[in-house]
């Protein structure tokens, strides 16, 4: 393995400073960072462990009614704090179908934010990797491409990203909380992800050096507590990256829907919030004709990158179903298999 | 076991024998503590670490490879490439026998697959080999690489698998279903497997003088011994074995690997001992996998649902510069009558790593393809597909017109419908929804796989003590060896388990033979089963012919051996003890020898009066989101007859394994191979998919009683492999009956179920 240096900042400041210098990369949990390395993907010449970081690992409930997670706070650390999961059903559910127990355990928010595509040509160091490689080419063009994107794609890449944590948390209007040497500044989760276009090889607003401090959710989102649910369709019943998921929250009132968020995740390089197909429910009733419609709607831009257009059929119909589950009513305990379509709406499966 | 010191006596009580109960694994608490030692934990002073640098192009030459830099890199002890790498006694290229493999061992720069091993750096620590290796940063001379089953050069094929004939017939195929009522043509298709065991390949070589002390995984010591003897130019007996514990093989370790070979390569050319362990994405390429397959099958019936023409063609296909063709058609020689049946097989080559041996080869791809075409024939033919199959039920081998030396599986059938609740099943597809909405199908498969038999020695001892010890270089491969072959040799030697010394897992002990072809319980227990009928036989004799023993006169017939004492058989009352026996003629102990196997390994597949082959049906449950596609198995029951269990624990075990295979084989398993570069692009554990905990249905295995006089002395058949076969064309069958959507490329994903709404 390349030699590095490591180093355990004691504090954000000094993390900041730190990280400033060319080659560095923070390293949170390293469910992410360090399978990259080993593959020779990523070689970075310093890290800076954030782990030992005072007061970053906290699940914060502000006066004004916004929740505020600390960057280092634990996947499964979130999903399983009983308050926060009563308040934002739909993030706690993402973040239980996402990876394993095990990698949940270990994985922390900022990370899960910052973790890399899974485009099977990015890992793979022997292909030509726009996002890895600036300007070599992109092989997964013309190559194995079933999971790529649909949405907001470019001519230089192709690939998506991969969080489900994200996605929910979109959908709820979150907004990052970002440290640098010049202080801090906050954006909202939405326009922190950036979309290939040219460079692919940059991939969200943080500058060099910049550090996720935390995630934080506005008072309003816990409004969405009664209808809100996180489904992801998969290869496999648990432990595999969505083909295609989508996150739906809905304010109902006297039958008529009041508020309405959707997120796709699976399909572009960024969680896909689809504010149009929102702008259809509001006033209307919860039925499947409207679902449709404004999945219809979700899916009015998406075109095929490569052999992946069975995806378009599928998010629309992911997103139909997200909002008819959110229609249903939140579950009053957690699926057994969350965000499963095998989560039974009449109870749990024998096996599970 | 003269090194390995198994100490748990599982707790059982005993019923007159130690065959046929179900005991835990004796080396459970040793792995489950951890204190069970792989190949890849050993650590004897002084050693160093080799990895291997591979090659990311599938065919082509390497130009360049960066030595200088490799050298520099602190901690880099040596580099080994092509151009340095110490002579070999043998061309690795050379071949003398079907299962003798050609090896890449740095006798060129040429590059035949992707993953090939290039060179191999040996350094102080794993990390400053693995950045040596990196360091290389090799530059290739790139050839276009051919890579599917429709880009490889076509070859005719002469002989598949280990070397069955590529080509069988038994009447006029063409005329029959020209003749047929009813008729269908349908194309398959399975994709590139690998083994995936979870202990990669690992050696850890050591060499004093031109003796070679090895730790590595093994399913075939003895033949792994004669490899490197081979290689090396030293006799097999100068190379010593370790294995005694394998986390899983599949068939991907049973012939010794290139690099493992590579690893004991550079322990000679540093004069230290080294340790070489695969990393997950190099177990694509130079181990051995599954080939692709298409098979395309005709099927007729007459007016009555009778098959009267079964044709089972398969395209498949091998490396540039060896032969392994998975023998894919060879499942319809056995299960269904039919008046005419034509198997065949045509090859491509491609630049792929040599494909191998891989748990069920030819019975797993082509059984699903085979159980998938017999539901569609039902189909077509209006008819229930247990009702089909037991219509065109074989009463003997059709392709040979061999008797079956048993064959259970009518009972089989019926055990595992009943138990399944498959008389409830509507014909028609699509009919079922559970409360949820979710589609509901079921399907049913046959299961079948050959009892094959190799040749194994033991020896067995008795000491004066009274305990006795069983001598077999087995192998365990997490079957459970350790456990079934010792409650065979208690039983042989007529002792119970707790005073029996079982040693096993290295390469001094007497051959096993090797540990495939679901044959290793069959060969090695009848190996140990008539050394200690050899052994008891010498101290009945010292007995019966001995006035002062309550056995004199008895006759060699006459007594039985048990708890270590030998019975008058037609008077229990007289009887004496080993020890009493032993100590009487002053011997402090004796020995017997045994053989176990067939004169040809291969007389399941032909030279024998009776076809020999383990059963099995299989009925499994899916559900399928109407819209979503997503699809789970809930729920298998396969019903097995395979002569005689040994240990039904362990048995059951088997079963479940396969049929958890099955699910992964119908639903989750692929390579996926880059068309440009021939690169596997899914090479770890993340995305190639196996079922996880969640994708396991609720499993039952029922063990269906068979007395089997024709195999061998103890009846055995195997277990290892029947399970993935008849699982996979369940679970194909069920996703049918659920959507109304016959998907004939394999794994079945959920694209592939979106239908227009
Ligand atoms: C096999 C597997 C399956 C998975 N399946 C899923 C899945 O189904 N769904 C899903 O959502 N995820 C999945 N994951 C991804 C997993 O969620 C991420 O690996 C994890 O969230 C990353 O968190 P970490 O703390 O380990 O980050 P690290 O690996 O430590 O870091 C990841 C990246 O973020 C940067 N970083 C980390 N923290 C900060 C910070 N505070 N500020 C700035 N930069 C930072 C690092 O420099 C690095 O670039 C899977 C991962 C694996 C390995
Ligand atoms: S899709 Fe993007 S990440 Fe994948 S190979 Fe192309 S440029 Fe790289």
């Amino acid at each position: 393995m390349k030699t590095f240096d490591y180093v355990r900042p004691a504090s954000v400041r000094e993390a900041v400073s730190a990280a400033a210098a060319p080659g560095a990369a923070y390293l949170a949990a390293g469910t992410n960072l360090l399978d990259l390395m080993k593959g020779g993907v990523t070689r970075p010449d310093r890290l800076v462990d954030i782990t030992h970081l005072p007061d970053l690992d906290r699940i914060e409930n502000l006066a004004d009614g916004s929740v505020r997670i600390g960057a280092l706070v634990r996947n499964a650390d979130l999903a399983h704090d009983r308050d926060f999961a009563r308040r934002f059903p739909a993030i706690a559910e993402a973040l239980l179908s996402g990876a394993s127990a095990q990698l949940r355990n270990a994985a922390s928010v900022g990370g899960n934010l910052l973790q890399r595509t899974r485009c099977a040509y990015f890992y793979d160091p022997a292909s030509a990797c726009n996002k890895r490689n600036p300007g070599s080419g992109c092989d997964a063009r013309g190559g194995d491409n079933r999971l790529h994107a649909i949405l907001g794609w470019s001519e230089s890449c192709i690939a998506t990203h991969p969080s489900d944590f994200c996605v929910a948390l979109v959908a709820l209007d979150a907004v990052v909380e970002i440290e640098g040497r010049a202080g801090r500044r906050e954006i909202p989760l939405e326009a922190f992800h950036r979309l290939p276009g040219d460079s692919p090889d940059r991939e969200s607003v943080l500058e060099p050096g910049e550090m996720i401090v935390a995630v934080r959710l506005p008072a309003e989102a816990a409004r969405f507590a009664a209808h809100a649910r996180y489904l992801k369709v998969r290869d496999r019943t648990s432990y595999a990256f969505a083909i295609v998921s989508a996150a739906a929250a809905l304010r109902i009132e006297q039958g008529v829907i009041a508020q309405a968020r959707i997120a796709m995740g699976g399909v572009a390089l960024k969680p896909w919030r689809a504010r149009e197909a929102e702008q259809i429910l509001l006033g209307g009733r919860a039925d499947t004709a409207l679902f449709v419609r404004a999945a219809t709607a979700a899916l009015a831009e998406a075109k095929p990158s490569g052999d992946n257009g069975f995806k378009i059929v599928l998010a629309r119909r992911v997103v139909a179903r997200a909002l008819a589950l959110a229609a249903a009513g939140t579950p009053e305990r957690m699926p057994a298999l969350p965000g499963s379509p095998f989560a039974a709406a009449s109870g749990v499966l024998a096996h599970v | 076991m003269s090194e390995i010191a198994l100490t748990q006596t599982p707790i059982h009580i005993r019923h007159g024998s130690n065959i046929g109960q179900p005991l835990t694994r004796r080396d459970g608490v040793l792995k489950v503590t951890g204190a069970a030692k792989y190949a890849a934990d050993q650590h004897p002073p002084g050693m160093l670490y080799a990895v291997l640098a591979t090659s990311s192009i599938a065919r082509g030459r390497v130009a360049h490879l960066d030595v200088a830099a490799a050298k520099a890199h602190p901690g880099v002890v040596d580099v080994i490439t092509p151009a340095n790498r110490p002579a070999l006694a043998l061309d690795p290229d050379e071949k003398s026998n079907p299962f003798m493999f050609r090896l890449d061992l740095l006798q060129t720069d040429r590059v035949r697959y992707a993953g090939q091993p290039i060179a191999i750096v040996i350094a102080q620590t794993l990390e400053a080999a693995t950045e040596g290796a990196s360091l290389l940063a090799p530059r290739y001379e790139t050839e276009p690489a051919r890579v599917g089953l429709d880009d490889g050069e076509s070859t005719a094929l002469q002989v598949v698998g280990p070397g069955f004939p590529a080509q069988a017939q038994r009447g006029d195929v063409e005329t029959e279903l020209a003749a047929a009522k009813k008729s269908i043509t349908q194309t398959y298709e399975t994709p590139a497997q690998y083994h995936n065991p979870m202990e990669p390949h690992a050696i850890v070589a050591a060499w004093e003088g031109d003796t070679l002390s090895i730790d590595t995984p093994s399913q075939g010591m003895a033949m792994a011994q004669g490899r490197l003897a081979g290689l090396f130019g030293i006799a097999p007996e100068k190379i010593h074995i370790r294995s005694p514990f394998l986390g899983g093989g599949f068939g991907g370790k049973g012939m010794i690997s290139g690099p493992q070979v590579l690893g004991a390569i550079a322990a000679r050319a540093v004069g230290r001992p080294v340790k070489l362990v695969l990393r997950r994405d190099q177990m694509y390429g130079p181990v051995g996998h599954r080939a692709p397959t298409r098979q395309t099958l005709r099927l007729g019936t007459d007016g009555d649902g009778a098959l009267v023409g079964l044709d089972h063609h398969t395209k498949t296909m091998s490396s540039t510069f060896d032969d392994f063709f998975e023998p894919a058609s060879t499942p319809s020689h056995t299960l269904y009558a039919s008046t005419a049946i034509a198997t065949s097989h045509a090859g491509v080559r491609a630049d792929i790593g040599t494909p191998i041996f891989m748990r069920a080869p030819g019975e797993a791809p082509g059984s699903i393809a085979l159980e998938s075409a017999i539901d569609e024939m039902a189909q077509a033919c209006g008819m229930d597909p247990l009702a089909f199959r037991l219509k065109n039920y074989a009463e003997v081998e059709p392709i040979s017109g061999k008797p079956f030396s048993s064959k259970a599986l009518r009972e089989c059938y019926r055990q595992g419908a009943e138990r399944f609740g498959w008389e409830r099943r509507p014909l028609a597809p699509r009919q079922m929804r559970d409360r949820d909405g979710l589609l509901v199908g079921w399907g049913v498969g046959t299961a079948t796989f050959p009892a094959v038999m190799f040749a194994a020695q033991a020896k067995a001892v008795l000491r004066r003590d009274g305990s006795g010890v069983m001598e077999i270089g087995a192998h365990d491969m997490g079957q459970g060896a350790w456990t079934a072959l010792a409650q065979i040799a208690a039983d042989g030697l007529g002792l119970d388990l707790d005073r029996l010394e079982f040693r096993s897992g290295t390469s001094d002990l007497p051959d096993a033979g090797i540990a495939g072809g679901s044959g290793h319980t069959a060969t090695a227990g009848m190996a140990i089963y008539n050394a200690g009928a050899d052994v008891i036989a010498k101290l009945a004799d010292l007995a019966t012919n001995d006035d002062h023993s309550p056995l004199f006169g008895a006759g060699n017939a006459g007594v039985v051996a048990r708890g270590g004492r030998l019975f008058r058989r037609d008077d229990e009352s007289r009887s004496e003890s080993f020890s009493d026996i032993l100590a009487r003629a002053g011997l402090a102990q004796i020995e017997g020898r045994g053989a176990g196997g067939r004169p040809n390994p291969m007389e399941a597949h032909g030279q024998s009066d009776y076809a020999m082959h383990a059963h099995g049906a299989v009925f499994a449950e899916v559900k399928v989101d109407p819209e979503l596609g997503q699809i789970r198995a809930t729920r298998l029951v396969g019903a097995f007859a395979a002569g005689r269990i040994i240990n039904p624990r362990m048995v059951r075990s088997q079963y479940y394994g396969g049929m958890i295979w099955g699910v992964s084989f119908a639903l989750h398993e692929q390579a996926i191979v880059d068309r440009h570069s021939g690169r596997p692009m899914n090479a770890n554990f993340a995305e190639y998919h196996i079922p996880v905990n969640a994708d396991v249905p609720s499993l039952e295995a029922i063990l269906v009683e068979e007395d089997d006089p024709h195999v061998n002395a103890l009846g055995i058949k195997g277990v290892g492999e029947i399970g993935i076969t008849g699982s996979a064309g369940a679970v194909a069958n069920a996703v049918w009956h659920a959507t109304g959507i016959r998907v004939r490329k394999f794994p079945i994903t959920l694209d592939r179920l979106l239908e227009p709404q």
